[in-house]
């Protein structure tokens, strides 16, 4: 399995579908953090400063995917891997709902969500170094208190 | 409402779930950016595919900025609100922490959960979406920083 994630079909889908990403992160102005808090910022409804636009990106992209995920179903395995690494860990616990929090605070505190903070490197915008660096901080930290891999979480959880 | 733009949202999203069908039906991964930017460093037999993918996702930013200027370039970061003594930087720095350490234990962010994980309806990233949505939303609210 991991000899064929250095295959050159499985790279070639990797830069692909990074560069679709890229192009969708910007056409859809989610790489504008003001947009984005112009999304989340709902106590401006009312005096019509809201801006749902977010919305517009999320439902088209869950609904190809949703049918992505139909067709792979159908199939034993991708196209280029022996295997879906679908996400084998059911358990809703604490740590899903607190690091969803904590996320949510740093997203409604900056406008800035991974991607659009990958993508934004494009730009190189003052500050984006500092977010950059202490999301790598912040996820090797989370990494040490929560393991990673659904027999970790299992082991963990019991 | 000056700013609502739903054509190139709609577009925008649909490349998006594009992005994340090929690298499903291809290679059988989610397209989780925290999580293809959080195993970076371990285990090495994945890194060159994440790197890859990155780096694309940098370059076909950069494309369609050159391609398609009219659609406005984002040059800046929000500032800090201005009750916060500690500067612009830290705040920044703060939001990124909170960010990597959040969705490092809770397993994803808004493409890993929000477009991958609700697609796939999973319990999970229902429960993780809706918090982060709800928890942004106030946050916005309560610093007020529009």
């Amino acid at each position: 399995m991991n000899s064929k994630s250095t295959s050159l079909p499985y790279l070639a889908v990797a830069v692909l579908a990074g560069l679709l990403f890229g192009v969708g992160l910007y056409v859809s102005g989610m790489v504008n953090p003001l947009k984005v808090l112009r999304f989340l910022d709902f106590a401006a409804i009312p005096t019509g400063g809201w801006d749902p636009s977010l919305a517009f990106v999320m439902i088209p992209a869950v609904i190809v995917m949703f049918v992505a995920v139909r067709i792979g179903r159908r199939r034993q395995a991708p196209v280029f891997a022996s295997a879906f690494h679908e996400p084998e860990f059911n358990r809703i616990d604490a740590p899903l709902v607190a690091g969803a929090a904590f996320f949510g605070i740093g997203w409604g505190m900056s406008g800035i969500c991974p991607g659009p903070a990958i993508s934004l490197i494009a730009f190189w915008p003052s500050y984006l170094p500092i977010y950059l660096l202490a999301l790598f901080v912040g996820s090797y930290g989370g990494s040490i208190i929560i393991p990673s891999g659904r027999d970790k979480r299992l082991a963990l959880a019991k | 409402m000056d700013s609502f733009t739903p054509i190139p949202a709609a577009i925008g999203g649909t490349l998006i779930g594009l992005s994340a069908a090929l690298l499903w039906l291809g290679n059988g991964r989610i397209a989780g950016i925290s999580g293809i930017f959080g195993q970076l460093l371990p285990p090495a037999s994945t890194v060159i595919w994440r790197l890859l993918f990155l780096v694309a996702l940098v370059a076909g930013t950069f494309l369609a900025a050159a391609l398609f200027p009219s659609l406005g370039r984002p040059a800046t970061l929000v500032e800090a609100p201005r009750w916060f003594a500690g500067g612009t930087p830290l705040w920044i720095g703060i939001a990124g922490l909170l960010t990597g350490f959040g969705t490092k234990i809770g397993n994803g962010c808004t493409s890993g959960h929000g477009v991958c994980g609700l697609a796939r309806l999973s319990p999970r990233s229902f429960t993780a979406v809706g918090v982060f949505f709800l928890v942004a939303i106030l946050t916005v609210t309560l610093t007020g920083i529009v």
